[in-house]
């Protein structure tokens, strides 16, 4: 009884937090203001956070809302608000758009549909709900995953923000 | 009638949402009463006094007076956004009361009472809220069409991005101590020997807490980071635009993250609901007054906090604004990583 509950709930959290993702996106792709559409964008992220977390995955939720939504989208939301960009124009659009932009997302669209169905299996399945219970705390897998097998990887990555850092203070350094 | 065990969850969550969101406004608008009146005090004045016995009942004419102002909407403003900005402001600031565990375990027909919702990773939930509560001051600046507002605004959420930093930073003390983001876990990590081992005192967090202090003290725009208010350059900051109920969501909105504030900094630094004799006194009295004395202790901590966050906007001058961001950037954020590095180090030896 618990678990068909459970389920039923879980679905329909899905159905929702899915349906407001594809939403948000067209609507990012058709508003003509900016921030609209940056806003639009941060809806996406957090629809996808809820995603994560009714999969099981709760430290990406939260990491994804504290990253994306809290800091990415803001410096995109600050960079509009200060050039102050108005509304874009509508132009006719060029012929290539048109001509090859539609099939193209319409051909990558059945593409990767026909890759996930064909070959979903080997991509591994996961249980709506997942393991969320108070039990377990997926931070203590992930951090043994990341300090273990994924070690010099992790490390890579932030010697490369760590040079991103450096590039950002030589840029923003008044010259003498 | 008989309720499934589903139906009886629902139900008691229900209840407990409201009378959670019910105590926290009535919180919200005795903290401002509390404010006026201890700001009052400090200043050699009575602050309000007419309203009800002792001005006790000034919040409720304060909250009619601004229900029934009109609601001015300038010419100019981006409608849809300018509404939606105290909306996401004031939401975000009552929904991270949610995850916070305000009693001991206590548990009605398998449902923890005192907690709305125990979530694994309850301290990332509050960081994540608070880091969407941005947006509601950014917008507000940007849609009202008004440079002192838009100033404001780009202050208020520099200010809130920068000492995001050294906020975050300030908790992994505590969170590598209790090993756990689960806010009753962090609790129960500070049990068995009085206020001897809460984070502050017996984990030697008390680094940790003051910068954690500081760094909301911005987060919140409370004084002596009150810069995006500063009403001698900005006339109200990111507000000025907003009359009616929608300022008010705005003030409410304030009052709330200060509400959070110390809740949090009880619950990380000082035990939570635990009181500071637990393991020390029996525990005495019948089942009931167990349950309750532990949110009295918590009540107690909570206040002794918004006590303080008065106390210093009735003391402390405006900080400059570089001297705010060198002070975040270039102070609290070291201290906070040598904090964590020496957090570790002790940790490390003791195993």
């Amino acid at each position: 009884m618990n678990e068909l509950v459970d389920t039923i709930m879980h679905l329909a959290l899905f159905l929702i937090f899915g349906g407001l993702a594809v939403l948000a996106a067209l609507n990012l792709l058709l508003q003509r203001h900016p921030i609209n559409s940056a806003l639009s964008l941060v809806v996406v992220m957090m629809s996808l956070a809820v995603l994560y977390w009714s999969l099981g995955a709760e430290f990406l939720a939260a990491a994804q809302i504290i990253v994306y939504s809290g800091a990415v989208m803001v410096l995109f939301v600050f960079v509009i608000m200060l050039l102050n960009a108005g509304e874009e124009e509508r132009t006719k659009g060029s012929k290539i758009a048109s001509i090859a932009g539609f099939p193209g997302a319409v051909a990558i669209f059945c593409l990767l549909s026909f890759v996930f169905l064909s070959e979903g299996h080997k991509l591994g399945l996961s249980h709506l709900g997942g393991s969320l219970d108070e039990a377990t705390s997926n931070i203590s897998q992930i951090s043994s995953l990341l300090f273990t097998d994924l070690l010099l990887p992790f490390e890579v990555t932030s010697i490369l923000i760590l040079v991103a850092i450096l590039g950002a203070v030589v840029l923003a350094k008044k010259e003498r | 009638m008989h309720l499934s065990d589903f139906q009886l969850f629902v139900l008691i969550t229900i209840i407990k949402i409201a009378v959670v969101l019910v105590i926290t406004l009535t919180a919200v608008a005795y903290t401002v009463l509390l404010e006026r009146k201890v700001i009052g005090r400090i200043q050699n004045r009575w602050g309000p006094s007419r309203v009800g016995p002792f001005g006790l009942l000034q919040p409720l004419a304060d909250g009619i007076k601004l229900f029934l102002k009109e609601d001015l909407m300038p010419m100019s403003v981006e409608r849809p956004l300018f509404v939606a900005a105290p909306v996401i402001a004031l939401a975000c600031a009552l929904v991270s009361v949610a995850v916070v565990p305000f009693g001991a375990t206590f548990k009605i027909q398998g449902v923890d009472i005192f907690q709305v919702s125990n979530v694994n990773i309850g301290l990332l939930v509050i960081l994540g809220i608070t880091s969407i509560g941005v947006y509601g001051i950014a917008l507000s600046g940007w849609s009202s069409n008004n440079k002192y507002s838009l100033m404001g605004s780009l202050r208020a959420s520099s200010q809130v991005i920068s000492y995001e930093l050294a906020l975050g930073l300030s908790l992994v003390g505590v969170v590598l101590r209790a090993g756990s983001l689960n806010l009753r876990d962090i609790v129960n990590s500070q049990i068995g020997h009085g206020f001897l081992s809460w984070n502050f005192f017996g984990g030697l967090q008390f680094v940790g807490f003051f910068i954690y202090i500081m760094a909301a003290y911005a987060e919140t725009n409370r004084a002596p980071f009150d810069l995006p208010e500063a009403e001698s350059e900005l006339v109200a900051g990111y507000h000025t635009e907003y009359s009616s109920m929608k300022f008010a969501m705005f003030f409410m909105a304030e009052y709330a993250n200060m509400l959070t504030v110390s809740c949090v900094a009880t619950l990380l630094f000082f035990g939570g609901a635990s009181s500071p004799f637990e393991g020390w006194l029996p525990a005495f009295g019948p089942a009931w007054l167990q349950a309750v004395l532990p949110i009295f202790w918590f009540v107690a901590k909570v206040f002794a906090f918004l006590f303080l966050y008065i106390w210093v906007r009735a003391t402390l001058p405006r900080f400059r604004y570089d001297q705010l961001m060198s002070f975040g950037w270039k102070f609290l954020l070291p201290l906070a990583m040598a904090n964590i590095l020496a957090t570790s180090l002790i940790m490390a030896l003791r195993s």
